[in-house]
């Protein structure tokens, strides 16, 4: 009996000493037109848990660092922070394959990182350098992957392409599914309605998923959308609201979801509500339109990473210690990535002649005169 | 993307338009123009193939138009390749799409009324565009004409007019000629006087011939 209680202070010695998987209530989700059967609780591994703990952690950590980069000026241009958001990427990632496709906009840091790209190649590729995942050619707001198809600058514009995506992979015939992001402030853009049409007229596996932060830059959803419940913009097009804080409910709702889009049920739009504790971008503060009060209390009450953390250790799948420890793992990462992101070389002026064409090397590209020209290489 | 192009007798504002130029501007794009049904089918499926993202510009005047017996199996046009329709030793006339046409018809007056040898080439591809044929043609005759539907200032034609005598200065013998659409919207009512018909370019061959 001793032996119990002094377990429950000290680091257990042995992990058969935690669970090894803890199940858990699911919110409710408000649903529009939408026939589905939706799981009322979510299982939890320990295994899953501290992975998903890591990856938060990991990036979290990097936005951190990144934000003391841009400030140093190693950064400079765009910077779309997505730090109090990282349950949604963690947890739609954990819902898909990777074969599954995902387009997203400028806040795209997170997306890189659950689609595969390491910490020191995404801060590589803010500061430009050889080392980014797109060599310096591409910084904040242009990053991908085979599967990852950006990382978009223009509001919006990325919508149609994704339902496009979607629409691949059934012609492909490959059971596989495009999730279309977007933010509440591209929400009342007109072509992504006209994507909606497309993709419910062709029955193409989009999930629509608008990752509602209420700010949409300085203006708050309820003032730029005259139906701020974005998962019924859809109209004919079913739809979900899901607690994006909470990586179980966006795990478990996106699992439900894609498995009713590979079923051939056609798209559905997801609104899944977040929050972002920085500004807009680095040139905004984020408190001309919110009160500092307001970034505190969710910071306090609905942190996605203390959300899980606290699924932890109530389930008893992971000592206060060891996710201390996960927290360490994730600094080291970072600091190594950010030292990484200081010190690649800078990519040289030859490359800029290449990748502009598939198949075209060899050829020559033309220079900023008649007489200065390179070659298109791999 | 395939996409409907050029004018077509009543097409007034937005039925009218070739905007080659805009899409050439674009690094990474690819602009295919056909000018018949035969280039069509083959540089269409060259274009699918290819792993760029291509835009296929169909002079929808043509649709209706033109009648060709087509090879009926698969078959590539090359992309970035240049068709030199007619062969001749006194000029170059350069174009694309319906105005190809236009040239071919062009040249046949010029030659049985001037004793003017024109060669016509068809640029096929916008872009990247085979500018060696051109320069090969240019140096041989010494004389080039560029015509395009589209506006004068900023079309196409600015573009090789400028490629030409950057590589091909020392062999002109006059300055290279454009005959465009005007520098307006185009006109419901003044389509006639907009086209490079037969006419101007004609016009423009009899100035060349005769440049001093």
């Amino acid at each position: 009996m001793l032996r119990q209680s002094l377990s429950k202070i000290t680091k257990p010695v042995l992990s058969r000493a935690l669970a090894t998987e803890a199940t858990f209530d699911l919110p409710e989700c408000a649903l529009h037109k939408f026939d589905i059967d939706l799981p009322k609780q979510a299982t939890l591994t320990r295994d899953d848990g501290l992975k998903y703990y890591h990856d938060m952690a990991v990036i979290r950590r990097m936005e951190t660092s990144a934000n003391a980069l841009y400030k140093a000026k190693e950064i400079r241009g765009f910077l779309h922070l997505y730090s109090g958001q990282e349950a949604v990427c963690v947890g739609m990632e954990a819902a898909i394959t990777p074969a599954d496709s995902i387009i997203t906009a400028y806040r795209d840091h997170g997306w890189a990182y659950t689609r595969g790209v390491s910490a020191a190649a995404i801060l590589a590729e803010l500061t430009g350098r050889s080392g980014g995942c797109q060599k310096g050619k591409g910084g904040s707001m242009h990053m991908y992957t085979e599967t990852l198809f950006g990382g978009n600058g223009i509001v919006g514009a990325q919508v149609p392409v994704g339902a496009g995506i979607a629409f691949a992979h059934k012609y492909k015939n490959d059971n596989g599914v495009c999730v279309s992001l977007y933010g509440d402030g591209a929400a009342n853009q007109g072509q992504i309605f006209e994507a909606f049409n497309l993709a419910s007229l062709h029955k193409a596996p989009c999930m629509f998923t608008c990752e509602n932060n209420h700010y949409g830059m300085g203006t708050s959803d309820v003032r730029a959308a005259a139906n701020p419940h974005y998962y019924t913009r859809g109209d004919a097009v079913p739809g979900i609201k899901i607690d994006g804080m909470n990586v179980l409910a966006v795990r478990d709702f996106t699992k439900a979801v894609t498995d009713w889009m590979r079923a051939g049920n056609g798209p559905v739009v997801a609104e899944v509500e977040t929050y972002r504790y920085y500004g807009h971008s680095m040139s905004d503060p984020g408190t001309s339109y919110r009160t500092r009060d307001e970034v505190q209390a969710v910071r306090k009450t609905k942190d996605p990473i203390l959300m899980l953390k606290g699924y932890m250790i109530e389930g008893e799948l992971a000592t206060e210690a060891e996710i201390k420890e996960i927290d360490n793992e994730a600094r080291v990462i970072v600091d190594e990535a950010t030292n990484f992101a200081k010190t690649s070389p800078e990519l040289e002026t030859h490359e800029m002649f290449n990748t502009i064409y598939r198949d075209m090397d060899g050829t020559r590209v033309r220079g900023a005169d008649s007489l200065t020209y390179g070659i298109h290489s791999p | 993307v395939r996409a409907p192009w050029g004018a077509v007798g009543h097409g007034a504002l937005y039925h009218s338009q070739s905007p080659e130029a805009f899409f050439a501007h674009a690094p990474g794009l690819k602009v295919v123009v056909p000018r018949g049904p035969t280039q069509a089918k083959g540089l269409l499926l060259s274009c699918i193939r290819d792993p760029n993202p291509c835009i296929f510009f169909e002079p929808k005047i043509l649709y209706r138009m033109a009648a060709e017996e087509v090879p009926v199996g698969d078959y590539t046009l090359p992309l970035s390749q240049a068709d030199v329709v007619r062969t001749g030793s006194d000029m170059t006339l350069v174009g694309w799409g319906t105005v190809v046409h236009v040239l071919l018809e062009v040249a046949e007056m010029a030659q049985s009324q001037l004793g003017v040898s024109c060669e016509v080439i068809d640029l096929q591809t916008i872009m990247p565009y085979d500018a060696a044929t051109i320069e090969q043609s240019v140096r041989k005759t010494g004389k080039a004409m560029i015509v395009h539907e589209a506006p004068l200032t900023s079309g196409f034609g600015a573009e090789l007019s400028a490629r030409i005598q950057e590589e091909c200065f020392l062999h002109l013998e006059a300055p290279i000629q454009r005959v465009c659409g005007w520098d307006t919207p185009f006109g419901y009512i003044y389509e006639p006087f907009y086209m490079p018909d037969k006419w101007r370019c004609y016009e423009a061959v009899k100035n060349l011939a005769e440049y001093m």
